[in-house]
């Protein structure tokens, strides 16, 4: 692991009050800029002295990136609102309980009360190789150190990899995913809207980038809509210990039951790929049934094999633990 | 400008990583300059000059001609358009998420590069068993004749070069700076291609070299396909230039005319006919060779 040497590069802090303020500070340096939005994924970097940006853009007093905003149409959730606020909120908890349960997981309470739901989105991967400063393929080099057979790489993708092994770290990414959320992005070319599965990004595509958001570009809000609004939903998140760690495999569902059977799913699973996987091929196949614990079993099968998993030297624990969390999460209930 | 990448490695060693992209947009700005700095030559130069006799009647003095000379056959074209679309595939794959339009790159890449493995491995082959390796190396007439056309070129002099063999000299040059930075892409690609999971097998990054020596790899390949950015902006520009639209149409239909033959080419160089016999009536081919011939590439020297 990194040493943390607790002395930061110098930098030119920049704390703009409105959102196209940040974008104009964050056009002008480039690739230069960096975007603090909580810290703790930037303080790390800082302190390891891997990244040194020459200039830092906290959006800590941006008030329109904050707060829950509710309409007839869903929820808007701002991309600086803290992993508390969204834990706690109880209009989350009452209609879209699983995006606080998610956020109710993520490290530690103080952890959550300084971290935000949009820093939790596009914080970058953990893999320890890149993040101790390697020339890997991410870092800009040509080499993924956590890919051979002698690596340490226990909790590395088992799908989804083109070259990069590393997993997405974010927990309420998939929970957000099953709520068909969007994500709402502004640049200096304007706003543009995606899709919350689209908004991470494929190594094959970009190998240097976690998310679509270019430099100059901010997650400035979530929408969440209505249509989910109360329906049945799991989440669970499988770590080495209970608190302040990040997942090995996590999985989100709503399900929408209608008469005994199930007639609309999004499920999505987090910590097998470098970015989180929606299964729409299980989402198809669930759909007309009944939730049954076997229903569970052939869904968890097929989830596996709809990835084509291609495990690493030391993850292959990932599969079994994949098929049971999509298992429980259409029977709806753990163990 | 920088000329490489470079990053320390896990020993805190600086190695190299690969070519800067400064290079690949300097490779971009000469091939686009040349084209310019021609075109404008080219222009001057037809404003200058009322052009050369090329009647058919001297050139074919002795020689039983084609109406139509063959000059690619269907695999030479097969081959021709099958490489030239495994290299605009590869440069798109290549440079194209460089400059920003992003798209899942590596697989379409390294299946092009394959392509154009086998069609490079096809057309050596072919040329060393089945045609005349030696049409396209470079002789003496050809020399003699690349120093006249540079001298015309930088000059006013308007002395009249050598009709050329079955490949101009100007084209050869083409072929063998095209072959040298093709053989160094696809040779280091193969290499690279260790370093990912594909058809053969999951990747195995370590195998062979080390970190330095891969870089150096790196290094290579991206020479290679930087190169040929220029050499395909340059090959592109000529094929769609009016007066050499003979050849690039012969690269379609795979003939060229005989006006056309006998105004580029030497009928000894490159012989598609047949020499009269003394006394038999001279100046070009009469109804009964209007055969498609195709011509035995230039004489070995």
């Amino acid at each position: 692991m990194a040493v943390i040497r607790d002395m930061i590069s110098g930098f030119e802090l920049f704390q703009p009050t409105a959102v196209d303020d940040a974008i104009e500070l964050l056009s002008r340096y480039g690739d230069d800029g960096w975007v603090l939005s909580g810290g703790l994924d930037s303080f790390d970097w800082f302190k390891d002295r891997i990244k040194k940006p020459t200039a830092v853009v906290d959006l800590a007093n941006v008030e329109e990136l904050k707060g829950v905003r509710i309409s007839s149409d869903g929820v808007e959730i701002g991309a600086m609102t803290t992993i508390t606020e969204v834990s706690k909120h109880p209009h989350l908890l009452e209609n879209y309980s699983i995006l606080a349960q998610a956020a109710g997981h993520i490290a530690t309470p103080q952890i959550r009360n300084r971290g935000t739901l949009g820093g939790n989105l596009s914080q970058d991967t953990r893999c320890w190789y890149y993040r101790s400063g390697w020339p890997c393929y991410r870092a800009g080099g040509n080499v993924c150190y956590a890919g051979t057979p002698t690596s340490m790489n226990r909790e590395h993708c088992i799908t989804g990899a083109s070259r990069c092994v590393a997993v997405n770290p974010s927990d309420s990414a998939p929970a957000l995913i099953a709520l068909g959320a969007q994500f709402v992005i502004r640049g200096p070319r304007g706003e543009k809207i995606v899709e919350a599965q689209d908004y991470f990004m494929s190594p094959a595509v970009d190998i240097q980038r976690m998310t679509v958001l270019k430099a100059d570009e901010l997650l400035t809000s979530i929408r969440i809509p209505a249509t989910w609004s109360g329906t049945d939903f799991y989440y669970e998140k499988m770590e080495d210990r209970k608190a302040w760690d990040f997942a090995l495999v996590s999985v989100a569902s709503a399900i929408k039951i209608n008469g005994g059977v199930i007639e609309d799913a999004r499920l999505a699973v987090n910590g097998i790929a470098p970015f989180p996987v929606r299964l729409e091929v299980v989402e198809s196949f669930i759909k007309g049934k009944e939730p049954t614990d076997e229903l569970g079993m052939a869904a968890g099968q097929l989830s596996l094999s709809t990835i084509n998993a291609q495990p690493l030297r030391h993850n292959g624990f990932k599969l079994p633990l994949m098929r049971n969390l999509v298992r429980r999460s259409i029977r709806g209930t753990e163990g | 400008m920088e000329l490489w990448r470079k990053l320390a490695n896990p020993w805190g060693q600086e190695v190299l990583i690969g070519i800067s992209w400064d290079l690949m947009w300097a490779a971009l700005v000469f091939g686009l300059g040349f084209v310019a700095v021609h075109f404008v030559w080219a222009r001057a130069k037809a404003n200058g000059t009322s052009g050369s006799d090329h009647s058919e009647s001297n050139s074919s003095k002795g020689w039983n001609l084609p109406v139509k000379v063959l000059r690619h056959a269907i695999s030479e074209r097969v081959f021709h358009w099958l490489m030239s679309a495994a290299m605009i595939v590869l440069l798109v794959t290549a440079f194209f998420p460089i400059v920003g339009v992003q798209f899942a790159w590596v697989e379409i890449h390294w299946i092009a590069g394959l392509v154009l493995a086998v069609t490079i491995l096809y057309h050596i082959i072919q040329a060393t068993v089945w045609q005349n390796f030696w049409a396209m190396w470079i002789d003496k007439d050809d020399i003699k004749a690349g120093k006249l056309e540079l001298n015309n070129i930088l000059s006013k002099d308007e002395e009249e070069a050598p009709k050329a063999g079955k490949y101009p000299v100007d084209h050869k040059l083409f072929h063998h700076a095209a072959s040298v930075a093709g053989l160094l892409a696809i040779a280091t690609g193969l290499l690279m291609m260790l370093r990912i999971d594909t058809w053969f097998g999951p990747a195995d990054p370590d195998r062979f070299f080390s970190d330095a020596q891969w870089g150096v790899v790196y290094v290579l390949h991206g020479l290679g396909g930087v190169g040929l950015i220029t050499l395909v902006i340059t090959h592109i520009y000529f094929a769609v230039r009016p007066d050499k639209w003979w050849i690039t149409k012969s690269m379609f239909f795979g003939w060229i005319t005989r006006d056309d033959y006998l105004k580029h080419h030497d009928p000894e160089r490159w012989v598609v006919g047949k020499k009269e016999a003394p006394g038999q009536e001279e100046g070009g081919a009469g109804p009964a060779d209007s055969r498609l011939t195709h011509g035995e590439g230039n004489r070995a020297t």
